[in-house]
């Protein structure tokens, strides 16, 4: 630097500004992305862990469906980089007063908002609202359509790992047909390289999953794996009908230490949580050295940082 | 942008570089608490010569960091092009340490006081200290170098360019100019 005019030799390729699902990115550009968050680790491991990038950015967080992790993450990523942030919820706020989602998102916007972060129970919000607002939208989840930063916290740890993700066969195993987490790793990780293949229940199974391979075979999928990631099981389910019963399911589909051997040896093992121990994973293999759990929720907040970067840096 | 002349060959730059090495090791009285801290891209590769030149000459291997200071820039909220954000790796405790900060021209100021900061952010030098192969003035803070290699007078019309064997496959100072578009 300093030479005056040669900014451009380092400049990353045009982003797109917006992370709606992964329709608009390049591979070249998801993997710049993922060495982003590779710098933002750095950040993180200092003992004053903040940069002032972002200073003079407002970032509103918007979840109309709650959540815990998920919102304490994006907030924390934005402010370790310096960004103001303001959190609406909407289970909290004026939806419950019969206010529409897009007289909410108006609203925030005349307060000078530089970028949405949105939660939606109904899919397609977060594309409608890119089309209201003209701001950068970051989808931190809509139905069970897609949740883009889980998937590329999910990438980054798998390659943290497995290094290149090419030629790599991932399995997912559980509730793949109301999981937005399935949905958006099966975008991205062939995008990468890798083959994934879901495995459920035939009524937790969608008719078709763009980018995997569907099985009700548990051992097929975890055979020649090179990582298994395990959906939560969400108890509604029973009570909708689609699952005979508990144990039914955890006879057949538990991911144990036993079965875990079915896949490639030391393949490691993910989950996007919260976790129901001894329902989708026998209870103790979460804290098993195979286990990425923890590793995958450290990971969040250097990816979320890394998109906030891309989303807001540089004009389109 | 048309090339126009080089302003330091492959002896000139090895020249400087001993010369700014024995002027640290005389302005920081030896080896003692000294470090030195590379700004990307070029500043890394002069700051690896510097300190294999202060080994040469008194015998001990000193530290040396990288650093990059693209989330430090005060102009993110306007520019066009998305900077890289590129390695930041300070391998030891800056605590008490004499760093010498390295970058390969100092022109306006601004890469050095966002160096400044990502420094500070990182721990507590006894004291910073700003090596360059290059000043071409036209400064915009008040921010001066403590060793450099050569002063060039340009216009702003024109661009120095330094390339070193690591990053460009030879050791050169060129000065180019920009074409008026």
């Amino acid at each position: 630097m300093g030479g005056g005019g040669i900014v451009s030799e380092t400049a990353t390729p045009n982003f797109p500004k917006h992370l709606l699902d992964f329709r608009d990115w390049k591979r070249h550009q998801v993997e710049s992305l993922l060495e982003t968050a590779q710098m933002m680790q750095e950040v993180l491991a200092r003992p004053v862990k903040k940069v002032p990038a972002l200073t003079g950015f407002t970032v509103a967080t918007v979840f109309f469906e709650p959540s815990t992790r998920t919102r304490i993450s994006f907030e924390l990523a934005a402010r370790r980089m310096s960004a103001d942030v303001v959190s609406f919820s909407g289970a909290t706020s004026s939806t419950t007063k019969g206010e529409t989602y897009r007289d909410t998102l108006r609203t925030l916007d005349q307060m000078g908002i530089d970028a949405y972060i949105l939660r939606t129970d109904a899919a397609g919000v977060p594309h409608q609202a890119h089309g209201w607002l003209h701001k950068p939208v970051i989808n931190a989840g809509d139905g069970w359509r897609a949740h883009p930063t889980q998937a590329l916290l999910d990438a980054f740890t798998l390659r943290e790992k497995l290094g290149s993700l090419e030629g790599k066969k991932i399995a997912i195993v559980g509730d793949i047909l109301h999981s937005r987490v399935a949905r958006s790793n099966a975008e991205l990780l062939p995008m990468l390289g890798a083959t994934v293949v879901a495995c459920g229940p035939a009524t937790l199974l969608p008719g078709s999953l763009p980018g995997a391979a569907l099985t009700t075979h548990l051992r097929e999928a975890l055979h020649e794996a090179d990582a298994v990631m395990v959906l939560r099981l969400q108890k509604e389910r029973m009570e909708k009908g689609l699952l005979p019963s508990l144990p039914e399911y955890i006879a057949a589909y538990q991911i144990t230490h036993e079965r875990l051997n079915w896949a490639k040896p030391g393949a490691p093992l993910l989950h996007p949580g919260p976790m129901n121990r001894d329902v989708e994973l026998e209870g103790t293999l979460a804290d098993s050295p195979q286990s990425l759990v923890e590793r995958q929720v450290a990971n969040g907040q250097a990816v979320r940082m890394a998109v906030l970067y891309h989303v807001l840096v540089g004009k389109s | 942008m048309t090339f126009k002349s080089k302003l330091l060959n492959d002896e000139e730059v090895r020249r400087a570089l001993t010369r700014i090495a024995h002027e640290v090791i005389e302005k920081n009285k030896g080896t003692d608490k000294l470090c030195f801290v590379g700004i990307h891209t070029r500043g890394i590769s002069l700051a690896k010569r510097l300190v294999d030149l202060v080994e040469k000459f008194e015998g001990k291997r000193v530290p040396m960091g990288i650093l990059d200071i693209t989330l430090y820039r005060d102009d993110l909220s306007e520019i066009g092009l998305q900077p890289k954000v590129r390695e930041t790796r300070i391998p030891f405790d800056l605590g008490g340490k004499a760093v010498v900060l390295v970058d390969d021209v100092l022109y306006t100021g601004r890469t050095a006081r966002a160096a400044l900061d990502a420094l500070i952010d990182q721990g507590r030098p006894s004291r910073i200290y700003l090596a360059v192969l290059v000043d071409r003035g036209h400064r915009e803070l008040p921010i001066r170098a403590d060793f450099v290699g050569k002063n060039l007078p340009t216009s702003k019309s024109e661009v120095v360019k330094v390339k070193t064997q690591e990053d460009d496959g030879e050791d050169a100072v060129e000065l180019w100019e920009v074409e008026a578009s």
